[in-house]
């Protein structure tokens, strides 16, 4: 297999050029997806666009009241953005369960999410949250929800020459509070069985105005399911209404049978990590039960 | 950590000095398999098969062999043709033919990832690129995985020449069932009749791999004038030889095996797979070539342990007395025959007194890579049943657990299996430094559960060879063939040492490749620090009677009038008693005394003993989810004495963690076309670091008359009670018999939700 | 098939090497600058075999090309001593028996000064997750823990002030 072409530009329009100038050409982030892809032979790009030496990809910095998050930023950077940390622990934690420490420090969220596994840990927390993705592309750039991005296993909306650039975080809502927790056979280095991102908004009086609960690898692509949400809207997370919740979350889950879990397991999964994702949520928020 | 029982009165065995290759292995610096460099080498690349069982009808190389940078291309057809013998392979034995096939094909391919050619070139990438240039003819035939799909009428054979070895009348069509054999004392019928309880199940385990981190490769150079050189990780050099060397018919003092660090084998690496293609490119290239296996090819094509379905019923007196045992089981034992099956029949129930027994156990070929050892081969499958079903009798008679195997468990002088009576074994005590544990007295934390399991593995002598030899100054130098897989140097160190008397860091260790020194049998079986180490030992009791001669000679007197102590010579001779001479001094003068003063001794020593243990194990489950969380652990084993307790410690630790593995989730995923979907480590589960809690041990010494120092082997046993530990902590835990492993939460949460 | 130049800082030294574009940092490192003490156990970043410092943090070098290294920090297991004084998690490694076949012993090495350059108080737990990312098969990890903590124990008393 002849070795790809290695580029490392310098600004967004040149990469642009090149993932655009060659339809088999691969952008290189963290290289933890898609360098293992290579040498699996699943992945056979003509060249490799490394966007690490592009001003603004690496880093976190605030934006429209929330976050931008260059695409390239490691996964552990996001831990040391306080203020980030604090508005989007649920994210935070999504993302630094990927893999090892090792790992964490070159893995991306917008890695993560380009790659397009169902089962990606950072998808369902970034959904619940509300993000989006600015894509530069010889179009020019345009902003989606992350939601919309994963079309498939391995497949995205990314036009071809088009990249992920940031991704963008709304500002914390008042009285918002999300999580992240996932289903592994061992206590590290798995990929997920089941992954529930949730982010909540609770008002002062212990009402829920807001519920977005997203599920990673019960579909081809992360699912938000409303339905789900709606059982907790304007409600005050009784019991009966964390069930129904969980009631629709397994109703929506139409999970595969793989070498990682039974389509038994992973839908009752995704009804327990939805309602345990809700739990630590909702103390995030800061309202007592 | 419990520090042996016993105070000895010795200098160095049983302390816990660094060992001699610590630096190296610490700083990086240690030469293993892969970072051996032979000037001018090749790289190959190894073309595999795609398919888990297809004729192979042609292959035309012709292409590869054109491509620039390519020097040499090699299939089943360059091996020598070979007549059918059985031989040693490691720790078990096999057909020269089958070994051969396994490294590579001819007629057929018998699992997924079965080599068919090989590629050398001076890059890697040119002979990744040439093995896309060779076209196999494959006639793709219906593939079998599993056991009892093996057995059926219809299945698809294998091997036309493999006949059920031990089958009464003797086949005469062939079958995948290479071998049965069967044990039968007493009348089991009568005595499960008349127990007062009977359990009964089927008990399944997976094939799971050594996982030893680093893969397998080899550098070989065959030159024109037929002397070969051979420089790999292996558990046994020796081993290396014998099987290149049958495999290509050569002379074996032609081949000279220089055996490099080796980053864990655990009994996997000690045939091979990749030495005979090695040797056979560099003949034809005319110059040194390196294969190296990537993980994907170390899970795809080289042996894991077997899996097995056990079928038993065991009964008991209402006291809790074994009366029965009817054990059946059947390995999943991969392509090729050569595991035997004794040792499941031995380890089942070896460690128990039961009269009246019928056991019988099968080795039935499947397409999957064939099997290898794997710590204690045979026995955990089979011991897994067997303690899952004490642990039922226990419950159903209300009888505590470790009281149950206390009330059974085999003395000294109690009957083996197969073989004369147990000579000094320590079942008991083990048990009983178990049910004085503070692990196993300590109330369980609410959701926490309990459960033990218990084994023993046989170990072994085998032949050894060591050379102890004094330096001109007075150091001792240690030479064996024995590769260090886990600190036998030290061990062999520490043995000279106080044997010789001399300061540990006065004596240096070396292993020796084939053509420095005598035979010894491979680093596996459980042998190395007792026959190994008696061979050292005795060499040096050796080199102490020449030593003593030598200052006789120097003084004067007779050698009767001199006696050893602490290292230097004394004399006893009239008038002369304030005499004495450091080994310094002796060996200063050795030239002129006598000559070089060093002793080799070959030996292959009797009086090996079993190593038994018994291991608890505290789980908690959460049963929502199905997790288990391993929250403490012990493991406790009569390793007859400690030579180095930080080193037979990690013995007992590395085993039960690859036993907690074997539970919980390890094993072999294959796709609906018979393809391994998970051949590394990202799906093969083996326990990271924050899968366990500490590993607490106890070393119950009950020293081995047959060993100068009391050593029995401590290696394999480790692995042998795990399995039911795991098991019978979570059946508790969730109130419902787990059967079969592993115990992925999957698993277990629909275990548990059928039972509420 | 071109090589691409790197120029690169390993263990404070500088190296020059030719590299194909696909070629990992790992393979760099052993092959082409003789520094085999980093090792491959998987070649997908699943073992932590091949771990070292790339500027500042650790990384699996099996999954950094060794193009992008170029004009950057690397520290590999051959730098952990100074000389021929070892460093405490070193020595401790060797007083616990902290390794049987000491094939993942340099990645080991490797994460584990990371862990006590970020945090030098770490318990037990913290240790056992930051370390998750490297797999022994040997030692059941008791015994590297143990040193782990005992090396983080000796150094906080010699940076103590006195």
């Amino acid at each position: 297999m002849p070795s790809p072409a290695y580029h490392a530009p310098e600004t967004v329009s040149q990469a642009v050029a090149l993932l655009a100038g060659d339809p088999a050409a691969k952008p290189l982030a963290g290289g933890t997806d898609l360098i293992v892809q290579m040498r699996s032979g699943r992945n056979v790009p003509s060249a490799i666009v490394d966007l690490k030496r592009i001003a603004g990809m690496i880093g976190v910095r605030p934006h429209a009241g929330g976050f931008a998050v260059g695409a390239a930023t490691p996964c552990t950077a996001l831990k040391n953005d306080r203020a980030l940390v604090a508005a989007w622990p649920g994210v935070v934690e999504a993302a630094n369960l990927i893999g090892s420490v090792q790992v964490r420090n070159r893995a991306t969220m917008a890695g993560n999410l380009c790659n397009a596994s169902p089962a990606a840990d950072s998808v369902p927390a970034l959904i619940a949250a509300g993000a989006t993705c600015l894509i530069a592309g010889p179009n020019g750039n345009r902003e989606i929800a992350v939601a919309d991005l994963p079309q498939g296993p391995g497949r995205t909306a990314l036009a071809p020459g088009e990249f992920v650039v940031e991704i963008r975080l709304p500002a914390r809502p008042v009285g918002g509070g999300d999580a992240y927790l996932r289903a592994t056979p061992r206590t590290e280095m798995d990929i997920a069985v089941v992954g529930a991102g949730v982010a909540l908004v609770i008002e002062s009086s212990g009402s829920c105005t807001s519920a977005r609960i997203a599920l990673g690898a019960v579909a081809p692509t992360a699912l938000l399911i409303e339905d789900a949400g709606a059982a907790l809207v304007g409600t005050r997370l009784e019991d009966a209404a964390v069930a129904r919740m969980a009631e629709a979350v397994r109703a929506a889950s139409r999970p595969i049978a793989d070498k990682r879990g039974s389509v038994e397991y992973r839908t009752h999964m995704a009804g327990v990590l939805a309602v345990r994702a809700v739990g630590v949520a909702r103390e995030r928020a800061g309202v007592d039960a | 950590m419990n520090a042996p029982q016993d105070k000895h009165a010795f200098r160095v065995v049983g302390t816990r000095p660094v060992r001699p290759d610590g630096v190296e292995k610490v700083t990086g610096k240690a030469i293993y398999g892969p970072d051996f460099v032979a000037p001018g080498m090749l790289h190959a690349a190894i073309l595999r098969s795609p398919h888990p069982h297809a004729r192979i009808q042609g292959i035309d190389t012709r292409k590869a062999a054109a491509l620039p940078g390519v020097k040499a291309v090699v299939t089943g057809a360059d091996f020598p043709s070979l007549q059918s013998v059985v031989v040693a392979a490691g720790e078990s034995s096999s057909d020269i033919i089958h070994l051969s096939r396994n490294c590579m094909a001819l007629e057929k391919a018998l699992y997924e990832g079965h080599a068919v050619a090989a590629v050398a070139a001076t890059t890697l990438q040119i002979a990744e690129e040439a093995l896309g240039l060779i076209d196999v003819d494959y006639a793709v035939l219906p593939h079998v995985l599993d056991p009892e799909d093996a057995m059926r009428a219809d299945a698809p054979l294998l091997h036309d020449d493999v006949f059920t070895k031990g089958a009464e009348p003797k086949p005469d069509t062939p079958s995948n069932v290479a071998m049965y054999v069967t044990l039968n004392r007493g009348d089991v019928g009568a005595a499960l009749e008349n127990a007062a309880v009977v359990v009964s199940g089927r008990y399944t385990c997976q094939p799971v791999h050594q996982g030893y981190i680093e893969p397998h490769v080899c550098v070989a150079s065959w030159n024109a004038d037929d002397q070969a050189q051979i420089w790999v990780s292996s558990q046994g050099a020796f081993s290396v030889r014998s099987l290149t060397a049958s495999i290509l018919t050569m002379s074996q003092a032609d081949i000279r095996v220089t055996p490099l660090e080796i980053g864990g084998g655990f009994g996997g690496k000690t045939g091979v797979y990749l030495e005979p293609v090695a040797m056979l490119l560099s003949r034809k290239a005319g110059r040194p070539v390196r294969i190296a296996m990537s993980r994907s090819e170390v899970f795809r094509a080289t042996g894991p342990a077997p899996g097995a379905i056990v079928d038993i019923k065991l009964g008991a007196a209402a006291d809790g007395t074994l009366v029965g045992a009817e054990i059946d089981f059947k390995y999943n034992a991969g392509a090729y025959p050569g595991n035997s099956a004794h040792s499941g029949i031995v380890c089942s129930i070896g460690h128990y007194r039961v009269e009246n027994a019928r056991i019988s156990g099968m080795e039935v070929l499947c397409n999957r890579p064939a099997s290898k050892a794997y710590r204690a081969p045979g026995a955990p499958q089979v011991a897994f049943a067997v303690e899952s079903a004490l642990d039922e009798i226990a419950l159903k008679l209300g009888i505590d657990p470790l009281d149950l195997r206390l009330k059974n468990a085999v003395k000294p002088g109690d009957p083996q299996p197969m073989g004369p009576a147990y000579g000094e074994i320590g079942y008991i005590e083990c048990l009983e430094a178990a049910k004085a544990h503070p692990h196993w007295k300590a109330p369980l934390p609410a959701g926490h559960a309990r459960g033990i399991g218990g084994g023993f593995w046989g170990n072994y002598g085998g032949p050894s060879t060591a050379v102890v030899s004094i330096t001109e100054d007075g150091s001792a130098l240690v030479t064996t063939g024995s590769p260090d897989i886990g600190g036998s140097r030290a061990a062999m160190a520490m043995m000279a040492a106080e044997s010789l008397q001399l300061p540990y860091e006065r004596v240096r260790v070396t292993i020796a490749d084939t053509s420095s020194i005598g035979y010894s049998m491979v680093t596996g079986g459980s042998r190395t620090t007792f026959a190994t180490g008696k061979a050292v030992v005795d060499a040096a009791v050796a080199v102490i009677g020449t030593l003593k001669e030598r200052a006789a000679r120097m003084w004067n007197v007779e050698a009767g009038q001199v006696e050893w102590r602490d290292g230097e010579a004394i004399c006893l001779a009239d008038g002369k008693t304030d005499q004495r001479l450091k080994i310094g001094q002796i060996a200063a003068k050795a030239a002129f005394s006598g000559g070089p003063i060093s002793a080799e001794v070959a030996i292959n020593p009797g009086g090996y003993l079993p190593g038994f243990g018994v291991h608890i194990c505290d789980v908690e489950v959460d049963a929502e989810t199905g997790q288990t969380f391993v929250r403490r652990y012990t493991a406790i084993q009569d390793v007859g004495r400690a030579i180095h307790p930080d080193y037979v410690e990690g013995q007992l630790q590395g085993g039960a963690a690859q036993g907690i593995g074997w539970a919980l989730n390890e094993a072999y995923v294959y796709d609906a076309a018979g393809l391994l979907d998970n051949a590394g480590f990202l799906d093969y589960r083996m326990p990271v670091c924050s899968d366990l809690p500490m590993i607490d041990t106890v070393l119950v010494e009950k020293p081995n008359p047959a060993h100068p120092y009391g050593v029995k082997g401590v290696g394999e046993t480790p692995i042998v009670p795990p399995l039911a530990a795991v098991g019978n902590a979570v059946s508790r835990a969730i109130g419902v018999r787990m059967h079969d492993l592993p115990l992925t939460p999957d698993q277990v949460y629909r275990a548990a939700r059928r039972k509420g | 098939m071109s090589k691409l130049l790197v120029s690169t800082t390993v263990n404070g030294d500088s190296y020059d090497f030719a590299c194909d574009p696909s070629e990992s940092l790992l393979d760099a490192l052993r092959m082409r600058l003789s520094l085999t003490g980093s090792k491959e156990g998987c070649g997908s970043g699943d073992c932590g075999a091949c771990t070292v410092v790339l500027d500042g943090e650790i990384v699996c070098s099996c999954l950094v090309l060794a193009a992008e290294v170029d004009g950057r920090q690397i520290a590999t297991i051959e730098g952990v001593a100074e000389g021929s004084q070892l460093h405490p998690i070193q020595q401790k490694f060797l007083e616990l028996g902290a390794l049987q076949c000491g094939f993942c012993t340099p990645g080991f090495i490797v994460a584990a000064k990371a862990l006590l350059d970020h945090n030098p108080s770490p318990d037990e737990t913290e240790v056992r997750y930051w370390l998750a990312g490297n797999l022994c098969r040997c030692t059941g990890y008791d015994k590297i823990v143990r040193a782990v903590m005992d090396a983080a124990a000796e150094l906080r008393q010699e940076r103590a002030p006195a």
